[in-house]
């Protein structure tokens, strides 16, 4: 019971139905987990496998009138399920910000990086527009942007996926936020900007003591990062596991399967690195 | 003699406006590489290197400003129009988004015939066993005949497309990040169909990708690219591994561990 009251984000018994003119479908059912202060909370699945469903039930941007979600969902033991949608926005982007998979979709293509950048700091502080920009700059030296007074200038097309992907971090981070949900942040970009994505996680997490849940389907991200692992099929949660334990001594059947078919590098257990 | 030749492909992209900057960045720089019959060479690098603008030009979709792409022996962007017909039909290709590769409002069967009604004259009942082989050949079935895309999954519509590149019998295949929206799982599953496949009819590719997991796991070849330059070329892992080249290192370094117990990110010392 102590280690309950830890729990930064703590969902219990969650439940997610869709209702259809068919009949009601379960999405996921039985989600139970809990993320510790500075803890990285790894989620893993195939596509389908309802882990969008669970992130989007946490920020509770279903849409209320076809999807039903039940079972308890608890920052710093508020609830968060029922919430009103006015008293969720300020929880959005200032407790919890998310960091979805394509950094292109999550901006406006017709406002500068730095009008959207500025906008979400004067929408949750009441710092003015000069303040605001003050601090977008600083956070974006922060987390080693280049040249970030040029960048607040441009408009995301301008800017490569990984570069976007870093801004969008920033952003996510200026608020200090105490829980980080990123959706395959680094699915949609290639290997050395996924290194730099995920070493800015890791600088967050250590400089703010920020929780994160991190959903991928990438192992080498889940090996990287995580602390604990659960893993979902069809809705439901199959495995938890501490992240050593998951790669050492797998239990169920697709878990195993998971780490057997990864394409691998290393045609032995040890990896390259290690035998230099 | 080589299926493919790419002999120094030049390339940049022309600025429409009427003075002409004298700097126009060039998006291939001199390249020159052979694929050989029933292999496959993989193309890799960062996002913006020119793996997908070397595609195009070996599609004959893009020309280039100089060099050749000889397709068995002909230059593709020289040949007559009944040559041209005929490289067209050995030379297919798989993208990443399988659901823009086909027509929402087309089932399964008409989209795996389509090549066959173009290139071949089968009576109703040949063309329908012959696509039912090849949605076999790709691991689905008689009844996903009548099914239309949204129906299937991105792993199930990739298989469609392959299906629909296979249908001609091709020699080429240009892979360009067919697997690198998939799901590990289903990733895997792929890849094992296309060596397959390549094993079964002597099919040669050309596989562009940034995921040089993938890439290592289906290539007789490596190709490095980046900034429009063929860096250097691998017959086998060690080659890679052993190369002091800065930017293959760079990249060597970005690849995640595979077990937490090396991970280089988040070292087990600094937790909280």
């Amino acid at each position: 019971m102590e280690s309950k009251e830890r729990f930064i984000l703590h969902v219990r018994d969650l439940h997610v139905e869709v209702r259809t003119k068919e009949g009601s479908f379960k999405l996921v059912e039985d989600i139970n987990f809990g993320i510790k202060k500075g803890e990285i909370l790894g989620l893993v699945g195939e596509s389908g496998s309802g882990k969008t469903v669970t992130s989007m039930s946490i920020l509770q941007l279903h849409d209320r009138k076809n999807i039903q979600v039940t079972g308890s969902i608890t920052l710093h033991d508020r609830e968060l399920n029922g919430l009103k949608n006015t008293e969720m926005r300020k929880i959005r982007g200032k407790d919890i910000a998310f960091i979805m998979q394509n950094p292109m979709n999550a901006f406006t293509p017709v406002f500068t990086i730095g009008h959207q950048f500025i906008e979400t700091i004067q929408a949750h502080t009441s710092l003015n527009k000069k303040d605001a920009r003050e601090l977008a700059v600083d956070v974006m030296e922060s987390v080693n942007l280049p040249e970030p007074e040029k960048l607040l200038k441009l408009y995301p097309f301008q800017l490569s996926g990984g570069m976007l992907q870093r801004v969008m971090i920033a952003m996510a981070a200026c608020l200090k936020p105490s829980v980080i949900i990123a959706d395959e942040p680094t699915t949609a970009l290639d290997l050395h900007s996924q290194l730099l994505v995920l070493r800015l996680l890791e600088k967050i997490r250590l400089e703010h003591g920020t929780s994160i849940l991190l959903i991928s389907h990438d192992l080498g991200v889940i090996s990287e990062m995580a602390d604990h692992v659960i893993v979902m099929k069809h809705g439901k949660i199959v495995e938890t596991a501490n992240v050593l334990e998951l790669f050492d001594n797998p239990q169920h059947e697709y878990t195993k399967k998971l780490l057997r078919t990864r394409p691998t590098l290393y045609s032995e257990k040890q990896p390259y690195t290690y035998t230099l | 003699m080589s299926l493919l030749q790419v002999k120094q492909v030049n390339l940049s992209f022309h600025s429409k406006r009427f003075f002409k900057g004298k700097d126009q960045p060039k998006v291939l720089k001199d390249i020159s590489f052979d694929i050989q019959e029933g292999t496959c060479l993989g193309l890799i690098g960062t996002s913006g290197a020119g793996k997908s603008t070397l595609g195009r030009v070996i599609l004959g979709i893009q020309r280039p400003d100089q060099g050749q792409v000889l397709f068995q022996g002909h230059d593709i962007y020289k040949a007559d129009k009944h040559t041209r017909q005929k490289i067209r039909r050995d030379l297919q290709v798989v993208f990443q988004d399988s659901y823009s590769s086909v027509n929402p409002r087309m089932t399964a069967e008409s989209i795996i015939s389509e090549p066959l009604e173009n290139y071949e004259k089968l009576t109703i009942e040949e063309q329908r066993r012959n696509v039912i082989e090849l949605l076999e050949r790709v691991g689905l079935s008689e009844k996903d005949l009548k099914k239309y895309p949204h129906q299937f999954s991105g792993g199930q519509l990739q298989r469609i497309n392959i299906a629909r590149a296979i249908a001609l019998k091709p020699r080429l295949i240009v892979l360009d990040e067919s697997v690198s929206s998939l799901d590990m799982v289903t990733q895997s599953l792929i890849l094992q169909l296309l060596s397959d496949l390549k094993d079964d009819y002597g099919l040669a590719y050309l596989f562009i990708t940034h995921d040089i997991k993938a890439a290592f796991s289906i290539s007789d070849q490596i190709g490095m690219l980046e900034k429009g330059e063929l860096l250097e070329l691998y017959d086998s892992k060690d080659e890679f591994f052993a190369s002091k080249h800065p930017v293959v290192k760079r990249l060597r370094d970005s690849v995640l561990s595979e077990h937490p117990r090396f991970r280089m990110i988040r070292t087990w010392e600094n937790r909280v």
